[in-house]
């Protein structure tokens, strides 16, 4: 499962977040968005999950007002892929409770954060809810602690 | 903009309000998004935007930014970018942030650096010292970040740097830094493999982790490794085994759980990792039937992460070797993924069934209806997908409704890659196939006009090859020649704007070359339609030279319409047009040159492009000999240029017209290019190479060397530049082509000839030559070196000349006691004995080389197999004193060796007791070494042990009961020269040969000159010395064949050059013409 990008998009085609496994260049990338946005976009209603586009597999879902979507290389298994989207969300929702886009909108470097326990290079690194919530909030406070004690006079 | 965010935007502050500490947001990025959101146009985001990166920009520069202000700036500017804006002045800022804040600044810097920064970016390196520090820090998280970012951005030339560092984080005492140390390192596999290669050990302890979060991040690396060479995996088999049943089994924590379904990333990964191994194995394959069993069976939960595990087992079962009882419920599975209302389910049951069709088609047959309901599904990639099954099950009987849906599908899809993908599988589907003429063409001009100019090339150019080459039957190849025909006139006296440039291409070259055929048809009605093309503005330059050129091959009889047209085309912008019209005009006036220069009818094979230009050879060794300067490819004449712009004009000062040139550089640099063009037919290779005129020079001068071989006729009468091309060519230009030809350096242009010769022949050489092609490929590699006076014995060495099989490399520098004979009792004043010979077939390195030696002691004769070492005993009792050596001893020869040519028995060596001698037998395949062993005294001798030492077979060593061991040197050791044998062919086969050989050499050698006939002479001195076959010799050329034992050939090409053999040697074998170059040298030297 080595998953080539992973992109979040609203419902208007508004990049929200977006993670590049693989080197592209800039041009590239934003080609990608594009291309993705509109063809996950213009996808009817009731159907499939996945799309191909050039030799890739694309596999997306929509949470509420946010497209969730990810390319895979042709072997890899769809429905997993669908999972892993889930399960992001899922993380997401931990932490935010209840998450919705905006809390993405203007906390974005918290998705990136967990995203960067939850996958590593392409592929899940962490799968277990409780301990990614764990680390990530391990960083939280220990930023929050270190701030206090970085703005002491004495350091 | 208003549009972008909802409304729920108005109950924003309300939202913050409520939000915790950890989702706090800076005030500045709130603004930002905030105004972002209230924007009614893109102009003016572009406008706020811009304000924000000038005051961002003001505020990095500034001394008094603290770096918590710089962390906010660095989200701003994270923000900027995924809005498609250029915040580049920040990524140094960025590395800063990450080198010098606190935790909280570093997380928010190390996330800019993995965002905005490339693999490769150069700014990347001001980070490696970062990275080194919080590695090595103790503070975990620190460390965390650092791992995460090495795994993300590090190229493969900083990985060195930290890899020690990552590679101690595997024996770290927390699991997480485990683990992220070993998806690190599997991402420096992915990008460097071969600097982690010492680290496999490490990755065999973090599979056996107690942590099963670090367990299953090294099963990354092992699927790769695995997928790389499953054969080194296969002992692990069981452990991967045990792994799955423990987890289906629910032996994991529950946080494991995903949906209450045990690890499931886990089970699929070895899930895949198990296919892999027991791919082709059935006893590897045994070993996991029960856990795949028990994995089928669990995966029952209605939910798609069990669907997904179902999916890897129903692969895994079909991929290892197959176990009817499992096969049986993957297929039911299948059915069930198949059936499914869901759609997500149907789409992956299809690609699993189209996974599995190609080990088991009946099961596409229980799902027929299914799959019919799928290929009207509305979903186009359900569509896509059954077609793509189709595909794999498609036959003679079905082609016609496959290939009917997939154009169905392609006319209504509009993605690029899709097209083009599809369109190839629907020509490769319709040549296979393909049930009638009609249906052939018809899906033909399908894909054509579908396809378009997307077309991979390949298609047209097949198309074009299967009309040209035809069949074993030419009324088929008519019939099928006429429909296309046919069908392209009525689509012709269509609309024709729409047309690709593909398909009018396509369409001019078969009515060029076929419109005769169809003799209803009047020929002016086709250059009517064919001329009408070319005053449509959509027609592109390059398709009018088609179409030009097929109007010149039909023009005949037709002058007027002709004339009108040569008349209209002469004042074209377009030089490569005008200079086609001319062609055209002269060409209608005078018929005899037209049928000269474009024989109707003409089977292609028959017409011959010599591309490499080979005949004129004798013309550029003479103008280099006369001083003149070496050809420079095009590319290198660039850079030259491009070095000092002095040179340009000097040498190329009267340059030629650019048409001739570039043709000439068509020629060279786009084999490819040629290898379509020529295979369709001569003539058609001015189609492909614009400037037209081409043909005039591969035509109209004369041709020695052809593919067909030697062309000897003409090569005496016809003048270098004949008649009919003069009389086309315009003076100028046919100046131009002489001057041009002569520069071609041998050097250079023959890389040019290797390449258009490799690709010219790659799938044509199916004639005579084929078995000494099909062999060449793979050449034993005997010759690897060049070798040296000293060393010509060392690399083919007598014993791996002899045995042609893999014993050969092996039975080097090792001793192997080949054989132990004992003496055969009373065997009456013997001077060689019959020897009873147990073969002790195990040598050193454990290869049976005596296995296949029998021996018939009876009769005097011999079966060498597969080159092993054989001995005979002599039927005549030889006289008893010291061997008079020579020429008798060649009469013990077994009978069925005495005919082989063989060289002189050479004394080896001798001592009181022993005398030793040699002979060396050319047999075709292989090189025989007989070794005389005769004894000196009176007495019989009772035990005699022959130790061949293989170590370049130099020493022999004897021991016998006459007295101690006795080690013989062999002085003479067989030379490279004995496995040279010559090669029969003709001149013709020769002529084929040679062009189809790539590796060559050219020297000037010395001509012996003594006697009349310098070259004659010469060659027979060589013809006795290696063994060469003088193939034929004309005039002052001559040429030679010969191959390494049984393998490649070597061809040679002998020109007497004044006192000087020019010698041209060709060969499959990279190293083989040096070699014999070497020996023809030292062989005349010695003369």
């Amino acid at each position: 499962m080595t998953m080539h990008f992973l992109l979040l998009f609203s419902r208007q085609g508004k990049l929200r977040l977006q993670k590049w496994f693989l080197p592209l260049p800039e041009r590239e990338r934003k080609k990608i968005v594009k291309d993705m946005t509109t063809m996950v976009l213009s996808r009817k209603p009731r159907t499939c999950n996945f799309l191909h586009w050039k030799d890739l597999k694309i596999v997306y879902k929509r949470y509420a007002s946010l497209y969730f979507c990810c390319a895979l290389e042709n072997k890899d298994n769809e429905l997993l892929a669908l999972e892993i989207l889930h399960r992001y969300v899922e993380l997401l929702d931990k932490y935010f409770g209840s998450v919705c886009e905006l809390d993405i909108i203007f906390n974005f470097e918290k998705a990136y954060f967990i995203l960067d326990e939850f996958l590593m290079g392409g592929e899940i690194q962490e799968t277990s809810k409780q301990s990614i919530a764990k680390s990530v909030e391990a960083s939280d406070m220990l930023q929050e602690t270190m701030e206090e004690y970085m703005s002491k006079p004495a350091f | 903009m208003s549009d972008v965010v909802e409304k729920t935007l108005t109950a924003l502050p309300g939202l913050f309000d409520s939000q915790t500490g950890a989702a706090k947001i800076t005030n500045r990025l709130r603004q930002l998004i905030k105004s972002i959101t209230e924007l009614t146009s893109k102009h003016e985001e572009e406008n706020l935007i811009k304000q924000e990166l000038s005051a961002m920009k003001e505020q990095v520069s500034s001394p008094n930014t603290t770096m918590k202000q710089m962390r906010e700036i660095m989200v701003r500017a994270m923000y900027c970018e995924m809005l498609g804006y250029d915040a580049s002045f920040t990524y140094i800022h960025a590395i800063k942030l990450a080198q010098q804040g606190g935790l909280l600044e570093k997380r928010v810097g190390y996330l800019a650096v993995s965002l905005f920064l490339n693999e490769g970016h150069e700014l990347l390196l001001l980070l490696v010292n970062t990275v080194l520090k919080d590695l090595q820090s103790t503070n975990l998280i620190e460390a965390c970040m650092a791992l995460t970012v090495v795994a993300q951005v590090f190229p493969k030339d900083m990985i060195p740097a930290v890899l020690p560092l990552v590679e101690d984080k595997l024996s770290h005492p927390k699991e997480i830094i485990r683990r992220k140390a070993v998806l690190a390192l599997y991402k420096f596999y992915l990008i460097a493999p071969n600097q982690v290669q010492h680290i496999h050990a490490k990755f065999r302890k973090a599979l056996c982790d107690k942590d099963p979060g670090v367990m299953t991040s090294s099963l990354h690396i092992y699927l790769q490794l695995i997928r790389e060479s499953p054969d080194s995996y296969k002992d692990m088999t069981g452990s991967f085994v045990t792994i799955l049943k423990q987890v289906v089994g629910g032996k994991l924590p529950l946080d494991f759980n995903y949906h209450s379904v045990p690890a499931p990333w886990l089970q699929i990964q070895l899930l895949r990792i198990l296919s892999l191994l027991g791919k082709e194995d059935q006893s590897t394959s045994e070993l996991m039937y029960e856990v795949l069993d028990e994995s089928l069976r669990r995966a029952e939960m209605n939910h798609n992460i069990t669907y997904a595990i179902l999916y890897e087992c129903v692969k895994a079962v079909y991929t290892i070797h197959p176990k009817a009882e499992l096969l049986e419920k993957a297929a039911r599975c299948i059915g069930n993924f198949v059936l499914s209302p869901k759609i997500n389910l149907k789409y992956l049951g299809l690609k699993a069934l189209t996974y599995v069709v190609q080990h088991d088609a009946k099961l596409a047959l229980q799902h027929q209806m299914t799959i019919i309901e799928c290929l009207d599904h509305s979903d186009f990639t359900i569509k896509r997908e059954t077609l793509e099954l189709l595909f794999r099950i498609t036959n003679a009987q079905n082609v016609t409704v496959i290939v009917e849906k997939m154009l169905d599908f392609l006319r209504i899809c509009n993605d690029e890659h899709t097209i083009i993908h599809l369109v190839g599988k629907v020509a490769e589907l319709a040549e296979k196939f393909a049930p009638d003429n009609s249906w052939f063409i018809q899906t033909m001009n399908d894909v054509f006009s579908i396809g378009g100019d997307l077309l991979q090339q390949d298609v047209p150019n097949n198309f074009l090859r299967l009309l040209a080459e035809g069949s074993e039957s030419k009324e088929e190849d008519d019939q099928l020649r006429l429909y296309a025909v046919d069908s392209y006139l009525t689509v012709l006296k269509g609309h024709t704007s729409h047309l690709p440039q593909c398909f009018l291409q396509v369409m001019s070259w078969v009515l060029g070359e076929y419109a005769h055929l169809q003799e209803s048809v009047d020929q002016r009605e086709v250059i009517r339609l064919l001329t009408q093309l070319l005053d449509q503005r959509s027609v592109s330059s390059e398709t009018r030279v088609w179409i030009l050129s097929a109007l010149t091959k039909i023009s005949e009889g037709q002058t007027d319409l002709i004339l009108d047209l040569a008349e209209s085309l002469s004042s074209s912008q377009d030089t490569v047009l005008r200079q086609q019209a001319q062609e055209l005009r002269h060409l209608s006036q005078d018929s005899q040159l037209h049928e000269w220069a474009l024989p109707r009818g003409a089977p292609w094979d028959g017409i011959e492009v010599d591309s490499s230009l080979s005949f004129l050879d004798g013309f550029v060794s003479e103008a280099l000999a006369a001083g003149a300067a070496p050809y420079k490819p095009p590319h290198q004449r660039q850079e030259e240029l491009c070095e000092d712009r002095a040179l340009n004009l000097e040498p190329y000062g009267f340059s030629l017209p650019v048409s001739l040139s570039s043709c000439s550089i068509t020629d060279r640099q786009s084999p490819t290019l040629l290898s379509v063009s020529s295979g369709l037919s001569g003539n058609s290779t001015e189609l492909s190479q614009k400037a037209g005129s081409s043909t005039l020079i591969l035509e109209g001068v004369k041709r020695v060397w052809g593919k067909d071989g030697y062309l000897p006729q003409k090569e005496a009468t016809a003048p270098p530049v004949d008649e009919p091309s003069a009389a086309v060519q315009p003076p100028s230009q046919q100046e131009a082509a002489e001057r041009i030809e002569p520069r071609p350096d041998p050097s250079t242009q023959n890389q040019d000839k290797q390449q258009l010769a490799s690709s010219l022949f790659v799938g044509l050489g199916v004639g005579s030559s084929m078995s000494l092609l099909g062999k060449s490929e793979a050449p034993p590699l005997r010759f690897r070196k060049k070798p040296r006076p000293h060393e010509s014995s060392s690399s083919s060495s007598g014993t791996s000349e002899r045995s042609s099989d893999s014993s050969s490399r092996s039975s080097r520098n090792t001793t192997d006691s080949f054989l132990y004979s004992s003496l055969l009792e009373e065997e009456p004043a013997a001077s060689i004995s019959a020897f009873d010979h147990t073969p002790k077939s195990t040598t050193a390195n454990g290869l049976a080389q005596n296995k296949d030696t029998k021996e018939d002691r009876r009769a005097n004769t011999s079966q060498i197999l597969g080159g092993d070492m054989v001995i005979v005993r002599p039927s005549t009792i030889q006289d008893k004193h010291p061997p008079s050596v020579s020429s008798d001893l060649t009469a013990l020869l077994p009978a069925d060796l005495k005919d082989l040519p063989h060289s002189d028995v050479i004394s080896l060596t001798s001592d009181p007791s022993l005398s030793l001698s040699s002979c060396r037998l050319f047999r075709d395949e292989a090189l025989l070494l007989v070794i005389f062993i005769s004894n000196c005294t009176e007495t019989v001798i009772k035990d005699v042990a022959v130790q061949l030492t293989c170590e370049e077979l130099k020493t022999v060593s004897l021991r016998g009961s006459v007295g101690s061991v006795h080690s013989l040197s062999l002085g003479h050791c067989p030379q490279q020269t004995s496995s040279v044998r010559p090669l029969v062919v003709t001149t013709e086969e020769y002529g084929k040969l040679w062009l189809s050989l790539s590796h060559d050499v050219k020297q000037n050698l010395k001509l012996l000159t003594d006697a009349g006939d310098p070259l004659r002479t010469t060659l027979n001195a060589l013809k006795d010395a290696l063994q060469l076959h003088v193939v034929d010799i004309i005039g002052s050329e001559g040429i030679v064949a010969c191959r390494l034992l049984s393998g490649a050939p070597c061809l040679l090409h002998c020109r007497v050059n004044g006192t000087a053999l020019a010698m041209w040697l060709r060969s499959p074998h990279p190293a083989l013409p040096d070699c014999i170059l070497y020996h023809c040298q030292r062989a005349l030297a010695h003369h």
